[in-house]
């Protein structure tokens, strides 16, 4: 896996710069990862969302699917989408160090 | 005598049935099987009725002709579990106890979760392929169709076999160039994921099929509602696609009787160890088949793996043993690409699909991540081992864990 530098903070990423370290993201990385899709300011609401997105990867070994963060974190989807413009299950994947949503294939 | 209840007589139940009863002592276990359909859908067949490759005959059989020997089978609806008492309860009022259960009530379309999509231009302009009346009304309206926008969308992931909605835009482009009419027709596949492949190593091997067969790809579309009367779909961003002709897969969810007795998550999926499927709340209670939370694919080939490791791992639970074996979430999926041709893919929880061969003694190797004539025969072939090997409990020639032999680790740093 290709290994990066992000701030001051070695990482190791996949093809498309997704974590694929769980323990390697922190709270500051989020903030660059963040700033690099163009979020200047990570919000008391953005963290909700990342950190719903962290906890539930760590019991489910999946990144949560929209519908789950709607459902279960209680975050509406619209939210979502303003939040996380345009590709919200990407970006919020990104910015939490979680793998994109993927199909099987 | 100790009793052993099986909810469900689907794929993954009837396999469960089929495997534990010869294993199982008649004197001390009973095994009841219990299901409300009288009949047994091969699903995988449904995908080629809108195109007339198979007719209904080719997919359904009655559930009793796969009821093993000793095995009680019940017809009735599951009302609800109450695992705190070891015992569900029967639509018509009765009680089943258990010593053990194992869920194996699958998963469906839930098209009413989408507004705008179940309404009375569902069977007209909107269709699904995902049951059987569905693929029967989508075959008519195919038949008569003369041209125009058929857009294919996925509501939301996870959906059982994944690879299905590629394989029906594969096949409605072979079908309406044998048509004749494949000018007239314009393709598209919307997807809620960033691609059509997602995965970088079958994304390189395969990422240009789309634009091959010439068939337009909208990604991260992430559906809101559906205007039937316009025939646009719209997204949670205020994006609009026009269709003349909609295939959609909805929602996917597992049985209300799982939320109903409080066994599942916001999906209704029963939550379990995904390398032994016992549940996370009850240590009676096994999930198996699409009814369980596992990440990996909802498909019929990884519940065939998933039950041989069942099958083991329960047989030492009840002697109060630790189970041995660790399911890997192995699947192996031929995927029909249209023109008589399809293509393998094989994989587990770690492990993407990677390109290369898969041996099958006396019959293979496949090949891997690529277009062949022979992947597309397997495909067909594997209707036949459903019937007659798989739900009969029968030894397949496949290992349940996934092998690295034959594959090409090209990529994996
Ligand atoms: C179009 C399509 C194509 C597919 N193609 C493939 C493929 O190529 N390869 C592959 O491996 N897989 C494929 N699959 C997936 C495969 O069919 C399923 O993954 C498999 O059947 C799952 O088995 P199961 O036992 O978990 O669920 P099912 O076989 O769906 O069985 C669930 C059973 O539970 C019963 N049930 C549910 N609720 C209740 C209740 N409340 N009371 C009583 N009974 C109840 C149902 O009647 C049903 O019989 C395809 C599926 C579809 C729809």
């Amino acid at each position: 896996m290709p290994v990066t530098t992000i701030g001051d903070q070695e990482i190791h990423v996949d093809d498309e710069g997704f974590l694929t370290e769980y323990d390697e993201w922190n709270e500051d990385l989020a903030k660059e990862l963040a700033s690099n899709i163009g979020i200047a300011e990570l919000n008391d609401d953005h963290w909700k969302v990342i950190s719903f997105l962290r906890s539930d990867y760590q019991e489910q070994g999946e990144t949560a699917t929209l519908r789950r963060v709607t459902a279960v974190g209680g975050i509406p989807t619209k939210e979502l989408f303003q939040l996380f413009p345009k590709k919200p299950a990407r970006k919020m994947s990104y910015v939490a160090g979680l793998p994109k949503p993927a199909g099987c294939i | 005598m100790k009793k052993l209840v099986i909810l469900g007589g689907g794929t993954a139940g009837t396999m469960v049935a089929a495997k534990l009863r010869p294993r199982l002592d008649d004197d001390e276990w009973t095994i009841t099987m219990i299901d409300h359909e009288p009949t047994h859908y091969y699903q995988p067949g449904f995908l080629f009725i809108p195109f007339g490759i198979y007719t209904p005959d080719d997919v359904v059989k009655p559930k009793a002709d796969f009821v093993p020997a000793g095995v009680d089978y019940i017809e009735a609806e599951i009302e609800l579990v109450e695992p705190e008492d070891n015992r569900v309860r029967l639509g018509d009022g009765t009680v089943v106890e258990y010593d053990y259960l194992v869920v194996a009530t699958g998963t469906s379309i839930r098209p009413d979760e989408t507004p705008g999509l179940d309404g009375p231009e569902y069977g007209k302009t909107i269709h699904d392929f995902y049951t059987l009346d569905g693929a029967k009304a989508l075959a008519e309206a195919l038949r008569l169709w003369e041209g125009g926008r058929l857009v294919l969308n996925i509501v939301e992931m996870p959906i059982k076999c994944p690879v299905a909605p590629l394989e029906f835009i594969f096949l409605a482009d072979s079908y309406f160039q044998e048509k004749g009419i494949r000018d007239q027709v314009e393709l598209t596949y919307v997807t809620p994921l960033d691609g059509a492949f997602t995965k970088p190593i079958a994304a390189k091997h395969l990422g240009s099929l789309l634009e091959d067969k010439k068939v337009n790809l909208e990604a991260d579309f992430y559906l809101e509602r559906v205007d039937a009367d316009e025939r646009k779909l719209v997204s949670y961003d205020e994006r609009e696609i026009d269709y003349d002709l909609l295939v959609t897969i909805p929602l996917n969810m597992g049985a209300d009787v799982i939320a109903r007795s409080g066994l599942g998550n916001e999906m209704n999926y029963v939550p379990v160890d995904s390398g032994n499927f016992l549940s996370k709340q009850y240590d009676n209670v096994f999930a198996i088949g699409d009814a369980a939370d596992l990440p990996t694919s909802k498909a019929g080939s990884v519940a065939h793996f998933a039950v041989e490791v069942f099958t083991e791992n329960f047989l030492r639970h009840i002697e109060g043993l630790p189970m041995l074996l660790e399911f890997d979430g192995h699947a192996n999926c031929f995927i029909e690409s249209g023109h008589g041709k399809g293509l393998l893919i094989d994989f587990n929880y770690d492990t993407e699909p990677l390109p290369g061969k898969y041996p099958l003694p006396g019959i293979g190797p496949f090949t891997l991540l690529r277009e062949t004539e022979m992947n597309h025969w397997g495909k067909m072939i594997f209707k036949w081992t459903y019937w007659n090997m798989l739900l009969r409990g029968k030894e397949l020639p496949l290992p349940h864990e996934m092998l690295m032999a034959g594959k090409i680790d090209e990529g994996v740093r």
